[in-house]
């Protein structure tokens, strides 16, 4: 009776579009939100995850994450150098200043200044430019996001002339790198340079990046910097996820994106719940008169399901796909959206809450059926 | 006379409505013969429709017992009676109630499907079952690309595909003219009827009364007249 099922319900084309349209949009807007907030709160972890060379990162214990930082004196970096199991270490500063470009505009920017030496600390990817070119006097990398913000083609931001500080900064490579939460424009230089453009402070030291040499975990290590510094250790992992949590923790940004999420769940109930109690409603004489026949409740269920199964298998692939085609250009065309993607547990997440509605709507809506006397066809 | 396809002893019905209970049935027992074309006949109200309905196996009755070809049909599980209907009787109702998104041919074919049959064997049953009733040129329209008269002859098919041995019959000329409302009885009589097999129609329709093996007369939930009585024949007046 399945196919039976399945030709009632596309031959009444108006329904099954509103059933396939109500899924559909329920999908897109639950798997792109819940895309759009899960790669938004992952861009509090981005820093650290950039940084490549680094197992663990070294802090004063009342840093919370790479953007809310009590820095710490340089004896920190020999104290961190001591500890057996530490390869090498290498100093970060991570701060705010504002450039003056060269047309006078002022802009908030990020300045990392890395190992003078061997740039530990820089991210994985360039995208123009060679790292060694940091080495040049006065030299700055800007991140690709940031000089596409400043200078509209990042081509052009080669060799361009950045005030920072009162000192004159030259931009001679661009990063390719995730933008961090806050999207703030970023420019990466030697420590060294790094402490004459940014204001001056008792203690400079951000962060001591670690590398272990073989013999511990990074957890281990992290663990061992801690009780023998008395500095805060934590692995490139634990630490991007702090940086996660704090913006769950911090912002109201997972109550909002949470509200559209359930809106997706109540438009969706709203549409499909709807939509199907109609088509029901309309084939219940039919219903009525395939039980008269001699189809039994079960099979009815049977039906039921199988029209409520297709329909949301039909909405949800054109929902996730039009969702993940959103996504994908957005991060291939746009700056707010680079690094997106969807994670393979988020169509599994939407899939469920969708099953939910449509389990849920055609439970409520079966019942006329289910309730439907066999006699109600001769009178 | 052939041994009995339905027998009916006892038979009440009450219906709630409200805080009060209506009797519209009173006590009937009776029995059809198979080989018969049995008329159920009554004014509106009168209680022909939850008769058939209680013969037919899909209203429980409030007392009493009903034997459909020896089988005590309410002493059956619910799935069981469901399937005694599937098995042996055929509906023809006074809408047709046919799907409107298959075509005549699978409408025809659901029994079939219903009780496990392929689906390219049952539409070739009921193709040729299209075929026995005259209408196998319309087996591919939909019912909306029907006539009355062709949709009513594919809810006969499809009532017969499976060949039940009882055939129950709601006012099956009602919604058709004069001519077409003979011919669809002549078809009856013709395709459904036969020595093992028994068929019940409920109708007003007095312009069909000449064609009934025998008659019964329904008023108040009560049976009575039965045979086939010119007169209570011209009695009967169109609803």
């Amino acid at each position: 009776m399945n196919w039976v099922a399945i030709r009632m319900l596309t031959g009444d084309r108006v329904k099954f579009y509103g059933l396939v349209f109500g899924i559909a949009f329920s999908t897109l807007l639950i798997s792109q939100q819940l895309t759009l907030f899960v790669n938004l709160i992952f861009r509090g972890g981005v820093a650290v995850e950039e940084v490549a060379t680094a197992d663990v990162w070294v802090m004063d214990p009342a840093t919370r994450t790479s953007d809310v930082i009590y820095p710490m004196p340089i004896t920190a970096l020999d104290r961190v150098r001591g500890v057996p199991g530490v390869d090498f270490a290498s100093p970060m500063l991570r701060s705010n200043a504002t450039i003056r470009t060269t047309e006078g505009d002022l802009e908030g920017v990020t300045v990392i200044g890395v190992d003078d030496s061997a740039l530990i600390g820089l991210p994985r990817r360039m995208a123009e430019g060679t790292p060694d070119r940091l080495m040049d006097p006065d030299a700055v990398f800007i991140d690709d996001t940031g000089a596409r913000k400043l200078f509209g083609d990042a081509g052009e931001a080669i060799g361009t002339q950045l005030e920072l500080n009162d000192r004159r900064a030259l931009v001679k490579g661009i990063v390719d790198s995730i933008p961090t939460f806050t999207a703030q424009v970023t420019l990466y230089t030697r420590y060294s340079n790094a402490l004459a453009y940014v204001p001056g402070t008792r203690n400079r030291l951000s962060f001591v990046l670690v590398r272990g040499d073989g013999s511990l975990d990074a957890e281990a290590l992290a663990a061992r910097i801690t009780a023998q510094t008395g500095l805060k250790a934590r692995t490139s992992k634990q630490f991007a996820q702090d940086g996660v949590d704090f913006i769950v923790e911090t912002t109201g940004i997972p109550i909002n994106f949470g509200i559209t999420v359930a809106l997706g769940v109540i438009v969706g109930v709203a549409i499909v719940g709807l939509t199907l109690s109609l088509f029901l409603r309309d084939n219940i004489k039919q219903f009525g008169a395939l039980k008269a026949i001699g189809v039994t409740n079960r099979k009815i269920t049977a039906m039921v399901t199988t029209q409520s199964l297709l329909v949301t298998f039909i909405g949800f692939g054109l929902g996730l796909a039009m969702a993940t085609l959103f996504i994908g250009l957005g991060a291939e065309n746009s700056d707010a959206f680079k690094g997106f993607y969807t994670l393979w547990e988020i169509p599994l997440i939407t899939l469920g809450l969708v099953l939910a509605i449509v389990g849920l709507t055609s439970r409520f809506a079966m019942r006329s059926v289910l309730n439907t006397e066999p006699a109600s066809v001769f009178r | 006379m052939s041994a009995a396809a339905v027998e009916v002893r006892g038979v009440s019905r009450d219906f709630t409505v409200g805080d009060s209970s209506i009797r519209v049935l009173h006590d009937i027992t009776v029995a059809i013969q198979s080989g018969e074309l049995t008329y159920l006949v009554g004014e509106s109200g009168s209680g022909k429709t939850t008769l058939i309905s209680i013969i037919a196996g899909i209203l429980y009755p409030s007392a009493g017992s009903v034997r459909v070809f020896d089988t005590p049909i309410y002493d059956l599980p619910d799935n069981g009676l469901v399937d005694f209907r599937l098995a042996n009787i055929g509906f023809i109702f006074q809408q047709y109630n046919l799907l409107p998104t298959l075509t005549a041919a699978e409408n025809a074919a659901i029994p079939l499907i219903a009780a496990g049959m392929a689906r390219g064997e049952a539409v070739d049953e009921a193709h040729a079952m299209l075929d026995r009733l005259n209408i196998a040129g319309q087996a591919d329209k939909f019912p909306r690309q029907l006539s009355g008269g062709q949709q009513q002859r594919v809810a006969i098919a499809r009532a017969l595909v499976h060949r039940p041995r009882l055939i129950v019959c709601d006012e099956p000329t009602a919604a058709l003219d004069a001519k077409s409302g003979r011919r669809v009885m002549d078809l009856l009589r013709e395709v459904a009827l036969a020595a093992d097999r028994a068929v019940i129609i409920v109708t007003h329709d007095n312009r069909i009364f000449d064609l009934a093996d025998r008659i019964l007369a329904m008023e108040d939930g009560r049976i009575t007249h039965d045979g086939r009585d010119p007169a209570v024949l011209h009695q009967q007046e169109p609803a």
